[in-house]
C-alpha cells in the first residue's frame, strides 16, 4: 500500500510537469482560433473582437492560472469552437477508443502469444521462419496501406464489414463487433507482429535454462513445458501489452481517420489543426495520467508472474 | 499433443466468430435516413457569424429564409407571404406567412424578422450599402414589418435573397439581440429540419430529424425557394477525412451522397454504375496580395503577376479532369454568371512571361523579397500556392514560400505588421460563385481605403464605381457600371483570379431529385430515394 501512495504521489509532479509544457507548446505555437472561427471573409476587428470574448487576448500566465483553476475544480472547460464541454466530447470519444483498445489487445494476445511460443518451440524451421516474415511484413507495412486493404477485400470486394463508422455497443454486440472487426485486425497486425518476436525471444531464452531441461527430462509433455516457460517470459509480454493499451487509449489517428472511428485520436488531431486549446491541453493532460496509471498497473501485474517480487 | 491441433481451436473458433459477424448486419432503421458526407466538420452552429459554407449550410437545414433565390436565380417570397413596394421604391412592406413557428414552439413574428435582419446586416457586405441608403426595419405588428429608405436601393430583394456568405436566416429576436462578437451556440430555427444536440458528436457526425412544425410553401421546391418539405425523415451529415474511405463508402452504398469528391477519385467514379457525379457550383482560385508593403503595393508589380498567371496549369494542378476546368475565365464574376463579362480583361487573356518579366522590371521591382504563404495541409491550395510560388519565380521574383497549416495562415494573414516582422506579402485561397459573382458579394474587390479585410486593397476610383454599380437601378447602365468597375479592377488588380473550375459531387444512382440540387448548397429537402 505504500508503495501504491508512493507511486501515485510521484505522479503530481509528472502531472504538473505535462501541464505547463503542453499548455506552453500550444500557446506559443503559430496559428489563432479566433482567426479561424470567424472565417475566410472576417475582418482583423473580427477576429480582435473574438480573441477579447474568448480571453485569448488575457496574458499568457493568466490564461494558464484560470485554466489551472478550473482544472483543479474538476471543469476542463468548454470547447472554443464548439462550445461543448470538453468533458462530454471526451466521453463521447471514450467508448469507441476504449473498444479499440480492449478488442485489439485481446486479439493480439490470443494471436502473438501463441505464435510466438509456437515460432519458439519450433526455432529455425520453416514454421518459425513463415512466422518472422509475417511479423517483419507486419511491422513494416504502414497501416494506412493495410487499412485500405482490408477495406478493399473484406468490405468492397467481398462485403462482409462496414467501411467505416462506429457502433455503440448498446446498439448490439453483434453490429459493435461487427463496425470494430476491419479498425482491430488493422490495428492487431502490427502489435501481433511486435509481440509474437518478443514471445519468441523471450521463449526461446527460457526454453535454454535449466530448470526446462529439467522438466523435459522429467517427462513433461510439450504444452506443459510452454506452459512453464511462457509464465517466466511474461514480464516483457505484459510490459509491451501494457504499453500497447496505453498506446491505443492515448490515440490511434491513422486508423481513427481511415476508418472514421470518432476516438481520441482524431479528437486530438482535429482540436490540434484548429487550435481549440482547451480541448487539446484536457485530452493531453488525461492521456499523461493513463500512461502514468498503466505503467502503474504493469508494475503491480510482475507480482502475478513473479511472487519473488517485492515492492 | 501436436501444436497444430492444440491451435485448431482458436481457429476454428475465430472463423465461425467472422461469419457471424458478417451474418450479423446492423439492424435497418424503421426510418427514412439520408447519410451524407459534408465537405466538412461543423464545429460553429451560428451561420450569422461565420461565412464558412459548412456552417451555412448548416443553417439551411434548420433555419428558413424572408427569401429565396430560386433554380434561375430570381428572388421568390420564402417566409415572406406577400410584400408591397411603394413607386419611388423607399418603402417597402412585409408580411410573414401565417403559422410559421419556430423548433421552440414559439410563432415566428415581425420582430424576430427584423431582429435577424438587423444582426444579419452588422455582418453582411449588403450592409453598408444599404445603411448607406438610410435603410430602417420597423415591426407594424405581429406579423408585418416595414423597410424605409432614404434613397432608392435596387437591390432589396437581392439582398434578402442573398444565398450565401450571410443568408438572411431568421431567428427568435432574444438569440438575433445576442452581440455578434462571438458566436450563438444555441440554434432555435423554423427550417426543415431539427437539429438533433444530444446526436451530435463534433467531428464525426451531425444529425437532423424533419421538422414536424415546418410549413412548407404549396410552390414547388426550386432552388433554395418553394416547398422546403423534406422526404426524408432523418439526415445524417458524416464527416469522414479520409477521402479514399468516403469514396469506398458510397461506392458501398453505406452513405448516399458525398458532397466533395476529390479530383482524383472523379475518374474511377465515372466508370461506377452505382454512382452519379453531379457537377457543383462554380469556384475560384485567387491570390491575395498585400497592398500594404512592397512588392504588391504598386498595382504595376500585380499586373505583371496578372499578365504570367496561366489559369489553365492552375486548374491542372489541384486534379480535376479536363471538363471540370476553364481553361481560361475573363471575368472577377464567374463566367457564365449574371455578371459575366470580359470588360478590361483584354491585355491579360494570353499568358506571356517574357512580357511579364518586362512588365516587372518596369515596375521598379527592386527584389524584394515575397513572402509567400503555402498552405501544407489543404490538398487544392497546396496545389495552388506552389503553382504561385513557380509562377512568381519564372518572372524572377524573390520569393520565400512559407509552408504553414491553413489555420496558421488563417491567423497570419489577418497581421499588418511588415512582412519581415511576422506579416506575409500573398497567399492563395478558393471562392465559391455565390461569394465572388457581384461587385457586391465580392469581398477581396471591395477596395474601401481603411478596409479591415486581409490584403487591404484601397483604391478610391474603385470604390466609388462599386457604389455607382450598387445605386444604379436601370438594368443597361447598370452593367455599363459593371464593365466600368471590372476595367478598374484590371488596372488595379485587388487579388488574381487563379482560375474557374467545377467541383463535384457524388449520389448513389438509387437517390431521387438529384438534378433539383442547386448551386453546390445542400438543399437536401428535394432528395428521396
Amino acid at each position: 500500500m505504500n508503495y501504491l501512495l508512493r507511486r501515485l504521489f510521484a505522479t503530481l509532479p509528472v502531472m504538473a510537469v505535462v501541464a505547463v509544457v503542453v499548455f506552453l507548446l500550444i500557446h506559443l505555437s503559430p496559428g489563432d482560433p479566433a482567426a479561424l472561427i470567424a472565417g475566410d471573409l472576417a475582418t482583423t476587428e473580427d477576429i480582435e473582437k473574438l480573441r477579447a470574448a474568448l480571453g485569448l487576448d488575457q496574458p499568457l500566465w493568466r490564461q494558464f492560472a484560470l485554466w489551472l483553476g478550473r482544472v483543479l475544480s474538476g471543469d476542463l472547460g468548454m470547447s472554443i469552437f464548439t462550445q461543448v464541454p470538453v468533458t462530454k466530447l471526451l466521453a463521447q470519444r471514450l467508448e469507441p477508443t476504449l473498444s479499440i483498445a480492449v478488442l485489439t489487445m485481446a486479439l493480439t494476445v490470443c494471436v502473438a502469444v501463441p505464435l510466438g511460443t509456437l515460432a519458439a518451440h519450433r526455432a529455425g524451421s520453416w514454421t518459425d521462419r513463415l512466422v518472422m516474415l509475417f511479423a517483419v511484413l507486419a511491422f513494416s507495412v504502414p497501416v494506412f496501406l493495410i487499412g485500405y486493404l482490408l477495406i478493399y477485400t473484406f468490405a468492397i470486394r467481398i462485403p462482409l464489414f462496414p467501411v467505416q463508422g462506429y457502433v455503440h455497443l448498446s446498439e448490439g454486440v453483434g453490429a459493435w463487433l461487427n463496425s470494430l472487426a476491419l479498425p482491430c485486425i488493422n490495428l492487431a497486425l502490427v502489435y501481433i507482429a511486435l509481440i509474437t518476436r518478443m514471445t519468441r525471444a523471450t521463449v526461446m531464452e527460457v526454453l535454454q535454462e535449466d530448470y526446462i531441461r529439467t522438466a523435459r527430462a522429467k517427462g513433461l509433455g510439450v504444452l506443459a513445458v510452454l506452459g512453464h516457460a511462457l509464465r517466466n517470459a511474461a514480464i516483457p509480454i505484459a510490459t509491451t501489452v501494457g504499453v500497447g493499451i496505453a498506446l491505443l487509449i492515448g490515440g490511434v489517428v491513422v486508423t481513427e481517420t481511415v476508418f472514421a472511428i470518432p476516438g481520441i485520436g482524431r479528437l486530438v488531431i482535429d482540436s490540434v489543426q484548429h487550435h481549440d486549446y482547451p480541448v487539446i491541453q484536457s485530452v493531453l493532460l488525461l492521456s499523461a495520467g493513463v500512461y502514468v496509471l498503466i505503467n502503474l498497473l504493469i508494475d503491480l501485474s510482475y507480482r502475478l508472474f513473479d511472487p519473488r517480487i517485492q515492492y | 499433443m501436436n501444436l497444430f491441433t492444440a491451435f485448431q481451436l482458436p481457429i476454428r473458433f475465430a472463423l465461425a466468430l467472422g461469419l457471424t459477424l458478417a451474418a450479423t448486419a446492423p439492424a435497418l432503421a424503421q426510418t427514412k435516413t439520408l447519410r451524407f458526407v459534408a465537405h466538412a466538420d461543423v464545429k460553429i452552429l451560428d451561420p450569422s457569424f461565420t461565412t464558412a459554407y459548412i456552417t451555412r449550410n448548416f443553417g439551411y437545414m434548420v433555419y428558413d429564409t424572408l427569401f429565396a433565390q430560386d433554380a434561375k436565380g430570381q428572388p421568390k417570397p420564402q417566409m415572406v407571404e406577400k410584400y408591397t413596394t411603394s413607386k419611388d421604391g423607399r418603402q417597402w412592406t412585409f408580411t410573414l406567412r401565417p403559422g410559421l413557428k419556430f423548433s421552440d414552439g414559439s410563432v415566428v413574428s415581425a420582430a424576430d424578422a427584423v431582429a435577424s435582419i438587423q444582426r444579419w446586416s452588422t455582418r453582411d457586405s449588403f450592409g453598408p450599402p444599404l445603411r448607406a441608403a438610410g435603410a430602417e426595419w420597423q415591426v407594424l405588428d405581429a406579423q408585418t414589418f416595414k423597410l424605409q429608405l432614404k434613397e432608392p436601393f435596387g437591390m432589396v430583394l437581392e439582398a434578402l435573397a442573398k444565398p450565401s456568405g450571410f443568408p438572411v436566416l431568421v431567428m427568435p429576436e432574444r438569440l438575433a439581440r445576442l452581440p455578434t462578437s462571438s458566436p450563438i451556440s444555441e440554434v432555435i430555427g423554423s427550417g426543415p429540419f431539427l437539429f438533433k444536440r444530444d446526436e451530435w458528436v463534433p467531428g464525426n457526425k451531425v444529425v437532423f430529424v424533419r421538422n414536424p412544425g415546418y410549413v412548407p410553401r404549396s410552390e414547388p421546391a426550386s432552388g433554395l425557394a418553394g416547398s422546403k418539405k423534406p422526404a426524408f425523415d432523418r439526415v445524417e451529415w458524416l464527416y469522414l477525412p479520409d477521402a479514399n474511405s468516403s469514396v469506398a463508402a458510397l461506392q458501398k452504398g453505406e452513405v448516399d451522397f458525398v458532397e466533395m469528391v476529390p479530383p482524383d477519385y472523379i475518374t474511377p467514379l465515372r466508370s461506377d454504375a452505382n454512382v452519379k457525379l453531379l457537377p457543383s457550383s462554380a469556384q475560384q482560385g485567387q491570390l491575395i496580395m498585400n497592398h500594404l508593403y512592397p512588392p504588391f503595393n504598386n498595382p504595376k508589380v500585380r499586373q505583371a503577376v496578372l499578365k504570367a498567371v496561366s489559369q489553365e496549369r492552375f486548374n491542372a494542378a489541384m486534379g480535376y479532369p479536363l471538363d471540370m476546368r476553364m481553361t481560361y475565365c475573363a471575368t472577377y464574376f464567374i463566367c457564365g454568371s449574371a455578371n459575366d463579362t470580359p470588360a478590361g480583361s483584354e491585355p491579360y487573356r494570353t499568358t506571356d512571361l517574357a512580357k511579364a518579366k518586362q512588365m516587372l522590371s518596369e515596375s521598379g521591382y527592386k527584389g524584394e523579397k515575397v513572402v509567400l504563404l503555402v498552405a501544407s495541409d489543404v490538398p487544392y491550395l497546396n496545389a495552388l500556392s506552389l503553382m504561385a510560388l513557380q509562377t512568381l519565380r519564372s518572372i524572377g521574383m524573390n520569393v520565400d514560400g512559407i509552408s504553414m497549416d491553413w489555420a496558421s495562415i488563417g491567423a497570419r494573414r489577418a497581421k499588418r505588421e511588415a512582412p519581415e516582422a511576422g506579416g506575409w506579402n500573398a497567399y492563395t485561397t478558393v471562392a465559391n460563385e455565390f461569394s465572388i459573382n457581384s461587385p457586391i458579394v465580392s469581398t477581396y474587390l471591395g477596395a474601401a481605403c481603411g478596409n479591415s479585410l486581409p490584403g487591404w486593397p484601397c483604391d478610391k476610383a474603385l470604390d466609388e464605381l462599386r457604389a455607382a454599380w450598387i445605386s444604379e437601378t436601370a438594368p443597361a447602365k447598370r452593367r455599363l457600371a459593371l464593365d466600368a468597375f471590372q476595367r478598374r479592377a484590371f488596372e488595379t488588380v485587388p487579388y488574381i483570379n487563379l482560375g474557374q473550375y467545377f467541383p463535384a459531387s457524388g449520389a448513389r444512382k438509387e437517390l431521387k431529385g438529384v438534378d433539383r440540387l442547386w448551386g453546390g448548397i445542400p438543399n437536401l429537402w428535394v432528395l428521396d430515394k
